[in-house]
Order: structure tokens, then sequence, then C-alpha cells
């Protein structure tokens, strides 16, 4: 497999080979599947829309429905407007959402379709809300189409319509999956705070098996909720890169402060979203997350031995990279390569500072990358374990290095949209899959005369 | 069980007036006194329904052009269309004597990823490094060039660029312009990469042909979960030589030389009837549509291809392959049948899948009450009779029909081909659809439906109404039918199984299905404390 790649240093400057990243679009669509009674509505051409839900619905096999402008190459020629306005007829007609969430594609943005005009001219039945944010995917990623879209949904719909703010949390969970943003209202539910989750995928794309069909199901942020989020005291926006937009907005539209903070994976994050609820919202941490977290950190000492001092290649997004690379660095491990598809600098400073605080050296953080590079740099130089998304399968095999999968998308595994990365249970889990994984790989390199029954 | 015109009128009630005209005519409840009716296909789909449609580029570079696995592909344009089509298809490709494996690039994905800059000031010089940086670092032995939206609209010349690499690098490296908004679905894709193809590749090499051997091509079969393996393993024990398959496992080396075949076998005939009737154009090589998806179809499709050769040994080793396969397979089909028997389906595929499984499930005693197709024309449904009558409208206009002559030298006759006699092919014409193919519609039963692009309101509609016991159809769909109780598989990369082709594959798929709708968790969607109880509020009984 990949005999093809090719030994040593090549020049790789133009485009992406084997890329990290994928195009704004699919993002929005998948904040929008996080609104109760929510249509995403992609204004271009059906390929992408059938792109971006067949990929979603392989990451969490579950329906994705999204609905599509349509065009054909007239309507690229001449304006996508009749076609805007003819799919929010027809989808208030058959479908009868709550509200549908427009995102743009290349193809629409290239033509410069103005979406507000359009949607100010289109019959929007009493009651219903059409919304919609831009999403060329000739800038920035899925991450960066996730968080245009949670901007939008606050700037068309927050509002600040209480005289004095409200005794709850605006929680903005980033581009997480529903196991997570179960975990983190868990987490929220169990310090006794109220909330609003934005968006919130639990119930939509986790949804249970009812017996009762639900074009649109239970789960998702209702629009009064995120109408509601104006009135809260606080947001907690987790994850900079999908939630920090939508966080500044609620400062700049309803005047509700917002802190950011990492997506809490691993020990430490999760210590920092736990404290910063503990001292803004002035409640206890109850005892139940204090045994969590001494679990984790029972479990950490009872294991070190599995994993310190090995090397890990770390890709996929920036929220998440970021801080998984915080915890591998937690556990005691070498993360050797640290890549990210989404573009930004940020991205490099943040994890060199994590290298320096750890005295990590000859490591490499890169934003903007692709595997292909990442790929070469582990044929320079190997290391003991890949962490990230389904695309690292070839480098673990054409370089007999195991892949721990974590992050969007994961497409050749089951069970993990439901199964939660984030908080002390999160970081249970991850430490599981690393020293598991390298125990398997252990056990399969053994001689019979190494082969042992405890590990 | 069959649906009554009534309740599929009141179906489509709710749609706005516009939409309910467009959609009737999509629609066909199968009458059989009325001979065949007439079904519109591959026209607009309507903006802002939930459609199974993809686009052109998905057409071009997702199916027929991807998979070959010695060539590079570079999709021009943003980073998301070539990231979607990135091995999604399970086009299993392998190292063999003509590929070595440092030539193979099926695990790779190559993208101009275009930033804004470059949509402002476009994107050539981009493309055209990227071309000589990809060249310089892998050696391929061509290069594919694909675009997407935005390139259409900036204006690219992928033809210039291309040329140029073409004469700087010495190998082919060829363009496709399957901008994803031409046509109306993946279909306007798969005639611009069956052009391209057809104009650069096949006839390019210098094959001589070897008279004492029956050649075969295997077109519209991508290889998907193994189908075209097994299909060669069959034509392979029969005694034929298969020169190539467009595109499963296909590499340019074999494709260049397609043309000495004697016989071009076409599997999914909407993807790739075009390059069939170009060759019959170009060279006369005769084309016969084949089935390789359920035993009744493959043995109809082997005596068939048989008959064609006119040869005795043909004819005897087909039957031969046929007892000894059947006698294998058969049992351990009648095992699954017994599970299958009576039962349901709706098919919902691409283009000629939802045909062709039809076979296989009546080989497992099952009824198709729905089929459609996504992306099809009439003449899929209709059979081909029907195409001098398709008009062509604006969206198909612009995809090129070349313009083909015979070949001065290499065109002969379709029995010369065959090394008949033209009497004795006359004769065998009239028994063997040769050049022919007439579509879903004869295989329907009476009062079943016919769906064109059937969209999610009409599928969910109609699960409702008829209850189906299993679903066919897409990943984007699998899951909408599961939620509604219906067990679903996915024809497009059958859930990861296969090969569901050949009788191997027959095998596979007896399982596979009867494995869907027995697999135990169905019986414990309700809880037991939301079950009506006999004995209910007494704690004694
Ligand atoms: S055209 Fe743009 S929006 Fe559509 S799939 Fe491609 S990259 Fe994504
Ligand atoms: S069978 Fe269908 S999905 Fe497959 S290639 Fe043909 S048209 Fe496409």
């Amino acid at each position: 497999m990949l005999e093809c790649v090719p030994e040593g240093p090549v020049e790789h400057t133009i485009g992406k080979i084997n890329p990290a990243k994928t195009c704004q679009p699919i993002g929005a669509m998948y904040a929008a599947l996080g609104i109760h009674g929510c249509l995403p509505h992609s204004h271009g051409s059906q390929g992408c829309c059938a792109y971006h839900r067949m990929h979603l619905t392989r990451h969490f096999r579950d329906q994705v429905l999204a609905s599509s402008s349509s065009f054909t190459e007239g309507a690229s020629v001449f304006g996508g407007a009749v076609n805007l306005k003819t799919s929010i007829k027809n989808i208030f007609a058959i479908y009868n959402p709550e509200i549908i969430a427009v995102h743009t594609t290349c193809l629409s943005e290239t033509i410069g379709d103005d979406l507000p005009t359009i949607i100010k001219q289109s019959e929007i039945p009493e009651g219903k809300r059409v919304i919609h944010t831009n999403t060329p995917s000739y800038s920035g990623s899925h991450i960066t189409g996730f968080s245009n879209m949670v901007k939008s949904m606050v700037s068309y719909l927050a509002q600040a319509t209480e005289p004095v703010k409200k005794d709850q949390v605006n929680i903005l969970p980033g581009f997480v999956n529903p196991g997570d943003m179960r975990e983190i209202r868990r987490i929220v539910d169990e310090m006794g705070i109220q909330m609003i989750m934005l968006p919130d995928t639990t119930g939509v794309l986790d949804a249970p098996q009812t017996n009762k069909y639900a074009l649109f199901p239970e789960g998702g942020t209702t629009v009064d909720e995120i109408v509601d989020t104006g009135n809260s005291r606080l947001t907690l926006a987790l994850g900079s890169w999908a939630s920090d937009a939508a966080g500044a907005m609620l400062v700049e539209k309803c005047n509700v402060p917002c802190i950011p903070l990492r997506t809490p994976i691993g020990l430490k994050a999760t210590d920092d979203f736990i404290m910063t609820l503990k001292e803004k919202c002035e409640v206890d941490v109850p005892k139940s997350l204090t045994v969590e977290r001494g679990q984790v950190v029972d479990t950490l000492i009872d294991t070190h031995f599995h994993y310190q001092g090995k090397k890990v290649a770390i890709f996929g997004d920036p929220d998440i990279v970021i801080p998984l690379t915080e915890f591998v660095l937690t556990m005691g491990m070498i993360p050797k390569y640290v890549l990210t598809g989404t573009p930004g600098s940020r991205f490099e400073t943040e994890v060199g500072k994590m290298f320096e605080e750890y005295q990590v050296e000859g490591s490499i953080a890169k934003a903007d990358g692709d595997l292909f590079e990442l790929h070469q740099w582990i044929k320079e130089e190997p290391v003991d374990l890949l962490m990230g998304t389904t695309y690292g399968k070839y480098i673990a095999r054409a370089e007999d290095t195991p892949l721990v999968r974590v992050g969007f998308p994961i497409l050749d595994r089951a069970v993990h949209p439901l199964m939660p990365i984030t908080g002390y249970r999160g970081c249970l889990r991850l430490i599981e899959m690393v020293s598991n994984t390298l125990l398997d790989r252990r056990d399969r390199d053994a001689g019979d005369e190494d082969y042992e029954m405890v590990l | 069980m069959a649906i009554n015109q009534e309740v599929l009128d009141e179906m489509l009630l709710p749609y706005p007036d516009k939409v309910q005209k467009n959609r009737t005519k999509h629609i066909v409840r199968k009458n059989p006194e009325e001979g065949c009716q007439q079904i519109e296909a591959n026209t607009r789909t309507v903006p802002g329904i939930i459609s199974q449609r993809g686009c052109c580029y998905a057409g071009c570079k997702g199916v027929v052009v991807g998979p070959i696995k010695d060539m590079i592909t570079i999709t021009h344009g943003p980073v998301g269309c070539a990231y979607y089509s990135w091995g999604t298809r399970r086009n299993k490709a392998r190292a063999d004597d003509i590929t070595p494996p440092e030539q193979i690039y099926g695990a790779m994905c190559f993208v101009t990823d275009m930033q804004e800059p470059d949509i402002v000031f476009g994107g050539e010089k981009k493309l055209a490094k990227m071309i000589d940086e990809v060249v310089e670092m892998f050696h391929p032995r061509a290069v594919n060039v694909c675009a997407t939206c935005p390139i259409g609209l900036i204006g690219d010349d992928l033809g210039a660029v291309t040329k140029k690499a073409t004469e700087k690098h010495g190998i082919p490296v060829l363009a496709y312009n399957c901008e994803g908004y031409k046509g109306v679905s993946q279909s306007a894709g798969h005639h611009i990469a069956n052009n391209i193809l057809m104009e650069n590749v096949i006839g390019s090499g210098d094959a001589e042909k070897n008279p004492s051997e029956f050649v075969v091509n295997l077109l519209g079969e991508y290889n998907i979960g193994g189908d075209s393996w097994e299909i060669e393993r069959i034509l392979h024990d029969i005694g034929y030589r298969v020169q190539g398959v467009i595109t499963g496992d296909s590499s340019v080396e074999e494709m260049k030389n397609m043309h000495i075949a004697n016989l071009n076998l076409v599997m999914c005939h909407r993807s790739i009837n075009y390059i069939a009737e170009m060759m019959e154009e170009k060279y006369g090589i005769p084309w016969l549509k084949i089935n390789f998806i359920g035993v009744e179809a493959i043995k109809k499709s082997l005596r068939d291809i048989a008959q064609v050769t006119g040869d005795e040994t043909f004819i005897r080793k087909t039957e031969e392959v046929i007892a000894r396969e059947e006698a294998r397979v058969l049992p351990v089909i009648e095992h699954y049948r017994k599970i299958c028997t009576g039962k349901t389906a709706f098919a919902f595929v691409g283009g000629s899948r939802s045909h062709h499984y039809q076979y296989l499930l009546k080989d497992l005693g099952m009824e198709v009450v729905v089929a459609g197709y996504e992306f099809a024309h009439r003449d899929d449904y209709e059979g081909r009779s029907v195409i001098p009558t398709i008009k062509t409208d604006a969206d198909s206009k612009n995809i090129p029909e070349l313009d083909i002559k015979p070949d001065p030298e290499l065109y002969k006759e379709a029995h010369e081909h065959l090394n008949l006699t033209k009497e004795k092919f006359d004769e065998i014409c009239s028994r063997v659809p040769l050049g022919n193919y007439e579509g879903m519609y004869p295989d329907m039963n009476g009062g079943t439906l016919m769906i064109d692009d059937c969209n999610h309101y009409e599928a969910e509609q109609l699960v409702k109404e008829l209850k189906p016991d299993l679903f066919f159809a897409g990943v984007r769909d699998k899951y909408i039918a599961q939620k509604m109780g219906v067990p679903a598989k996915q024809l497009h990369s059958y859930d990861y199984s296969g090969p569901y082709a050949g009788f191997n594959g027959a095998m596979n798929f007896a399982r596979d299905v009867a494995n869907a709708m027995t697999t135990p968790a169905w019986k414990f969607i309700i809880p037991p404390w939301e079950k009506e109880s006999e004995n209910k509020g007494d704690i004694n009984a």
C-alpha cells in the first residue's frame, strides 16, 4: 500500500495531496442539524449537498437531511435567486421545518448571489425562519464553515429581551460529536447549572431507534432557546476555531460576556472548564466529578508505562488536536508531529508553546498541512502511534504504525459518535484507546517467548 | 403487493402545483395493458427537494475516471469535492503484471485546493505547477484533471494547461470539463468521461490481436467490493480473455488496447453506453448488454456471450461452468431463500443497479415493488428503442457529442470481429440482443412503480404505504429507512461487503440480505415497559 509515495524529501508546494481538511459547507450543515426542526439548505449545485450529506451520514451512521438549490448551468450564469426562492417555497410546503439554514457553496459564492436580499424577497410562512451563512470553500475549512453557521444563528436569532440577564450559561460546544455534547451537558447538569447548548446535535445525529420515524428528530437547540442565548449571563466558547466567532457575536449583539476555553479534552482542559463554571456560576464542584477526576489520575498512574515516552503524530481539527496534544503531554508521550488542515498560524503558536512548556524538542506543528506531508515526515522519522481521522489509515498501514481514531471524520469504525472523548470520562476513553492499541501492537509483535498473559 | 392510483395521487397532493405537475411525469405505475408507458427522466431536479442525485463531477471523477488505478487524478478546485470522492466508491484495485504496486494511486487524493486569490486571478498557473510537481514526484503513466463548479465560472482553460503539460512531460494529461453544475445529475459526467477516454486512451495502444483468442472488454463495471474480479474469474474459466475493464481495477495500459476486442460486454448501461457505441462506430466492435447480478441473469448473460461467439467449445464450456458453479452456490442460496421468499423490496440506486438487482432478488423469491434510478435517461427505463424520440434540452445540449468516424484501418464489420459469416451473424442476432437494452420496464410487474429521481418525501410516503421488507439505496437513504423500521442495504457500497456480482456474489448477497432482515435487534425496538402486557396490573399473576 502506498508504494507510490516517494522515498526521501520531495518538492510539494502546491495544492493538497491527501488533504487533512475539507470544505466549509459540511461544517455549516452539521451545525445547522443542531437546531431543532431545521432543514439545512445548500445553495449551489446538488452535488455538494449530496457529498456533504453522504460524508456526515458515513461518520454518524444516522440520517442527514438537507436540501439543495440544484443549480444547473443556467442558474450558474444568471444567478441562483430563482432557485433559492423556489426552494424556500417548496421546502416549507413539503417538509414544513421550523427554520431553514442556508449555506452557500463555491459556486453560489463565485457568482456572488446576494443571499440576504434573496431571502428577504422570499415567501416565508408566518412564524418560520430562514437564516443564512457564507461558506466559500476557497478559504478556511469545514471548521470555518461550522463557525460561520453558529455565528449566523446568533446574529439572526439571539436577542437580549430581558432587562436582567438570566441565571443561565450558553455553551458553544464546537465541532464535536453528539456523544461529546451529551457529556458536556452532563457535567454542567451535575454542577446544577442552567444551560443552553448551541448547536446541539444530540437527539438528532445519535437519535434512538423508536420505531417512530420523524423527519425532524426530537433533539437540537430550539429557535426559542437560540433567541434566549441573548439573555444568558455568560457564554463559554469551547474551541476557539469553531466557537469564538459566535461568542464574540453574543458579546457584541446581546452584551453576554464570553470566555473562550479549549474543548474539554484531557485532564487540564476539563479542569479549566469545570473551574470556570465553578467560579463564574459560584457553585461547588459536586463530589461525583471529584471522584471521576480522581479515577482519571489513578488510571494515568496505573497505565503510564504503556505509553510514556512514546512518540505520537496527531492530526485533525485544531480544536480537537490542541487539547489532545496537551493531554498526550500530560500522559508523558511525545507529540512528534501535530498537524491540522485548517489554515491559521495561531495553531502553530499554541502548539509550539506547549512543546516549550513540556520541553519537547524536535517536534513539528503545522497548520494548513496535508497528510502526504505528514507521511513524508513519518518516513523520515517514524512514530509509535498515530492519532487522527480515518484518513490516517493508509499511512498506518504503509508504515505499520497503529492508529487511534479520534476526530472528524471517522468513516471506518462504529459507535464513536456516541462515545465522548471530552470530560473525565473522555479522558478514560482516550487512555483506554491509547493503552490498548499499544498493547495490541506489543502482543502482535511479540515472539512466542515474550508473549505474556499479564501486561 | 401493489399500490393503487388513488393512493399515488393522494401522495402527491401536498406538493405545490408546479412540483406536483413535474413529479407526476417521473412516476409510472405499470399498467401492462398500456404498452410501454413513458417516464420523464434526465431532467432538472426540483430546487429545494431532498434528492438522491449528485453532480457531473461525481459522475466523471467519482464514477468513471477516479478508479483508473495507474492514473493520478487531480481535482482542480477547492478542497471539498476531491475529499468526498476519495476512496468512497470502494473501487478495488491491485498490482499485476501490467501495473506494478508503485503505480497504483487509489489511496491518494490530489487537489489544487483553490484559495480566494486563485478564484480572483485564475488557477491555471497553480494547476500547471501542481501537475509538474506531481509528475516529478510520482512518475504516473497519465494524469487526469477534473474541473469543479468554480473552475468553469472563473474560466480556467483546462485544455490549454493539460496540452502544455502533455508536451512537457510526454505522458497523456487529460482535461475533463466536468463542473458540477453541468447537466442535471452524475449522468453528464459519465458522458464527458466517456468522450475523453474514447478520444485519448482507447485505441492508442499498438497491441495486435491474437487470432486464437476470443477477447472481450467489460464496460461499466467498477469493481466495487471486487465485483469485476469475480466476473473475470468466470469469463476466464470459460476461456475468454478480458482485455480490460472500464473502470474497475483498470489501467491506462490495458485500456489503450481495448480496440483489439472481439466483443464489448456492457454491464452498467447508463454510465458507459457511449463508449460501447463509439467503439462500434469507430471499430465496428459489437456490444452486448449483460448482467452478472443474480444466478439466472448470469446464466442468461453467459449463454448470450457464448451464442455470440458462435463457437461450440465456448457453448459447451459455458454449460460446464454454469453446472459446476450452480452445484456449489445454489444450496447456499436456497438456505437464505427460505428466509427471503415472499418479501418485498424497494430499489433506488444510480443507474443500472436498480434493474440488475431485481434478478438477484427474484432468485431469492423477493419482489421489487418500487424501483427508481437517480440519474437515468428514459432508455434505462423504457429501452433503447425510445432513444430517437428523446428530445435534448438545454441541460444536455452542453455535453459534446463526439463525431466518430470509422477507423480507416481498423474498422471491420461486426460479424468479422466475431469471426462469423454474415448469415450466421444475422441468425444469431435474431436470438441474442446484440446492441440492445430493453430497460427496466419489461421486468416490472403490473401495479408496481418506477420512479425517476425519487426524493425523500416520496420514499417516505411509499414506505409508510407499502411497508416493504427491505430498502435498497445509497448511504444517505439507508438510515432514513431504518429509522422507519425497514432494514436497509447500501447498493452503492454494499455496506462494505461484496462482491455481489457473479456466482460468489449471489451467495454473499443472499447472506447479507437475509442477515439484514433477521438480525435480532429488530425484535428489541420496543422496550418491555412499553409493550402491552396481558396480565398488567396484577403482580401475582
Ligand atoms: S464545490 Fe465547493 S462547496 Fe461544493 S463540494 Fe466542492 S469544495 Fe465543497
Ligand atoms: S450502476 Fe449506477 S451507481 Fe453504479 S456506475 Fe452505474 S449508474 Fe453509477
